[in-house]
């Protein structure tokens, strides 16, 4: 008896001891000292077999209106929180994740676009962790029997072929990233941001997997997991890149905010260009309109400007866009090949540009 | 029972101070030497150790040739990387599928030395928004010679402060061979750049000395640029001198649009739209348009829509240096506006455009002008490129005019 008071005396010590340095979090601590994995399937988000990608309940999907253009690939995301963590809503920002989130995109091929039923090839699973210093990224490759995918800090080149959109067998040397070339676009005034959770990209309808359809951003407010989400009538909204229900201008500009702004914005990786191109520029020259290029080197394909308006062919946005050489291709990382939607649509939009009164070419 | 307080209190010491321990331990990383040696795989073991490395630690990379198909990045501080010699640790990029430079560095207090970047897609290697940079010995050439494919900059700090670039060499950049941009504190000294279109290039940067270098075969020699649109702009402070540029006659390749495709081939220095230059103590001789050029943004009949941004090269002193056999065959845009004008190029020519808004009783403030003394027997000409373009000729010879001096400027100091 006096012993086991003397236990509890002494345990209450301990606590007092340590107390003030134990986070009360500690399982989660030692959870993200242990990451990364060497295998994905370690972390438990999925039912088995892996490559069906079934999240567990407490691992959710989610979607954006206008994705960033990734080889012909397709992409599923979900996301996990640690045990009751919440994000925070921003208006513009990207929200704020709480520390041991986990951001989870899972790339993959199907073996003939036209038919997506037909099969597919998982390609790569990228992680974006949150720690107590901020994100950190994982890759994780797939291997060829498709039961598992493993950690490789230094990403590989895989050898893909598929039927195309038009029926024709195609081929791409598709890149995984190494984890430098993760923050190479998840750059932000030089820490590893996120990219695509912020309100504008995730303002949209969407059918969770108990079927229920709704806003995504209020079925996320539903579950609780979500502070801060004012009324839907005032969540920005960037169009679907892709959707004849958006004008020209509007699928644009969100086309180039995703595919383009993570990099060109005033405090990423590219604002050495001195060229944003976020949705919410409205500076003509900012956005590239007759704005002379810098340190552009072959890339300006002896173009004088980085928009002409009306005339897409004489723009190295365009021809930046319609070229695959390393060093005139952008984005100039995760796209080997060229997105002709994404091409055509930036064709039009130039060539129905207004002049805006000043004069053209030099 | 004294006995268990005392196990309880041994358990509450040892339970604290494993967690000490643990985080002396990590501080204290021990410094392993890296050393990576040629071999099939080699190419992922260097980016593996990129990605690896611990602050302050050495990687070492053995003489022999290395492939790679994709860039390497770097994104640790304080990381030396040291090859056996510019001509013995080859990195060749000729098979380079991926990435838009051969090496990505975006950290600081970073040292490269002794090796060689060869025949990248794009920039050679490039050192984006670090403090403390140094490339010392370091080779970046295209083997196939001046062509217009060659990528962009062969060494290529960025937004970076306290760089020096030494006893490097740059061949065959279809840009500049040496680019400094939108940096600050900056020496380039005892490189050799040659057969590029711009040997040695300092834009939109703040104080720097570009000294005891070599430039031949370019089509220019040493530019010092200000450009607009750019997050940093204001260039100046910047001091050229003791540096040996000539014979920088190489027909201009960079792509059209660039604004190094504005140079004229045959062109020693060209100061655009800097302020507070001064050039002492160079030798530069035959070059076909000019041995030095100072020119306006204007003089590049290039748009530009950015209301903070100064077109104009001003305070700048010119002293010192011997100019000898120039201007015989004058190239490019600039060139053929010159060419009616002279039978042959002065030494030292400026476009004379002055700010209007900065000008007190119809003069330039005296620390705005431009300065030339003591350049032995070197010509000059004020061209008057306001006047060429509505149509007169009002050249101004008279080379007294200029002759003055301003402040020396002070040195730059590194760290």
């Amino acid at each position: 008896m006096t012993r086991l008071l003397l236990f509890l005396v002494g345990g209450i010590f301990f606590l007092a001891a340590c107390g003030s340095e134990k986070d009360p979090s500690e399982s989660l601590n030692s959870f993200l000292e242990e990451l990364p994995y060497s295998k994905l399937s370690e972390y438990g988000f999925f039912e088995s077999p892996l490559a069906q990608q079934l999240p567990k309940k407490e691992v959710i999907p989610y979607d954006l209106n206008t994705p960033l253009f990734s080889d012909y690939t397709h992409k599923r995301r979900f996301f996990r929180l640690p045990v009751g963590g919440k994000i925070k809503y921003h208006q513009k920002e990207v929200f704020d994740f709480p520390v041991g989130s986990i951001l989870i995109k899972t790339f993959s091929l199907f073996d003939d676009i036209r038919f997506p039923e037909k099969g597919e090839r998982l390609l790569e699973t990228r992680l974006l962790v949150k720690g107590k210093t901020g994100w950190k990224a994982y890759p994780y490759i797939w291997n060829e029997e498709q039961t598992e995918a493993l950690y490789d800090s230094v990403g590989d080149i895989l050898e893909l072929s598929w039927v195309h959109s038009d029926g024709v067998e195609k081929k791409n040397s598709y890149v995984v990233p190494n984890t430098n070339e993760c923050k190479g676009c998840h750059d932000y005034s030089g820490k590893l941001t996120l990219i695509g959770p912020k309100a504008k990209h995730l303002n949209q309808h969407f059918q969770d997997l108990e079927k229920t359809n709704s806003n995504q951003l209020v079925l996320w407010q539903k579950k609780g997991i979500l502070l801060g989400l004012p009324k839907p009538s005032s969540l920005p909204y960037l169009a679907n890149w892709n959707s004849p229900n958006n004008s020209l201008e509007k699928r644009a500009r969100a086309y180039l905010d995703v595919n383009c702004a993570h990099c060109h914005n005033p405090k990423g990786p590219a604002n050495n260009s001195g060229l944003d191109l976020r949705s919410e520029q409205n500076n003509l020259a900012n956005i590239g309109v007759f704005k002379a290029p810098v340190a552009a080197g072959r890339g300006s394909g002896g173009l004088n400007y980085d928009i002409v308006p009306g005339k897409p062919e004489e723009s190295i946005l365009l021809y930046r866009m319609k070229s695959t050489n390393p060093e005139i291709a952008m984005p100039e990382f995760g796209r080997g090949l060229v997105h002709e939607e994404g091409v055509e649509l930036i064709r039009r939009w130039i060539a129905n540009m207004p002049l805006s009164g000043k004069d053209s070419g030099e | 029972m004294f006995r268990i307080t005392l196990w309880i209190f041994i358990l509450v010491l040892l339970g604290c101070g494993e967690e000490k321990s643990k985080s002396t331990s990590l501080s204290s990383t021990e410094v392993k030497p890296w050393l990576i040696t040629p071999g099939k795989k080699a190419d992922r073991e260097i980016q593996r150790a990129f990605l690896e490395v611990k602050p302050g630690q050495v990687i070492n990379i053995a003489a022999g040739h290395y492939e790679f198909s994709r860039r390497l990045t770097l994104d640790i501080p304080e990381v030396t990387v040291r090859g056996a010699g510019a001509d013995k640790t080859i990195f060749s990029f000729r098979k380079q599928k991926v990435g838009s430079e051969g090496f990505l560095v975006t950290q600081g207090k970073f040292v490269l030395e002794s090796l060689a970047i060869e025949d990248t897609k794009g920039d050679g290697i490039k050192v984006k928004g670090a403090d403390n940079v140094t490339l010392r010995s370091v080779r970046v050439e295209w083997t196939r010679g001046p062509h217009e494919e060659n990528g962009g900059y062969g060494i290529y700090p960025v937004q970076c402060q306290n760089v020096l670039i030494e006893k490097c060499i740059a061949i065959g950049a279809s840009d500049a061979g040496i680019y400094v941009g939108q940096s600050k504190n900056i020496i380039v000294r005892n490189n050799q750049a040659r057969k590029n279109v711009a040997g040695i290039e300092i834009e939109n940067s703040r104080f720097a000395d570009v000294y005891k270098n070599d430039l031949t075969e370019n089509t220019g020699g040493i530019l010092v640029f200000d450009l607009p649109n750019l997050p940093v702009m204001g260039g100046g402070h910047i001091r050229v001198f003791q540096n040996k540029v000539y014979k920088n006659n190489q027909k201009n390749f960079a792509a059209k649009g660039n604004i190094v495709a504005k140079v004229p081939t045959g062109t020693g220095m060209m100061v655009m739209a800097n302020n507070q230059v001064e050039i002492f103590s160079n030798e530069v001789f035959s070059h076909q348009t000019t041995n030095l050029a100072l020119v306006s943004y204007m003089a590049t009949n290039k748009k530009y829509d950015d209301p903070s941004y100064d077109p104009y090269p001003e305070g700048i002193f010119i002293h010192d240096n011997l100019f000898s056999d120039g201007g015989t065959d004058p190239q490019g845009e600039i060139g053929s506006l010159l060419a009616p004008l002279f039978q042959k190029i002065p030494d030292i020519v400026w476009d004379g455009m002055v700010d209007p808004q900065k000008m007190v009783e119809g003069k330039i403030p005296a620390e705005l002008g431009i300065y030339l003394k003591d350049n032995a027997g070197a010509t000059f000409a004020n061209f008057n490129l306001l006047g060429l373009l509505q149509g007169s000729r009002a050249i101004d010879r008279d080379i007294k005019k200029y002759t003055g001096e301003l402040p020396s400027l002070s040195a730059v100091k590194l760290p």
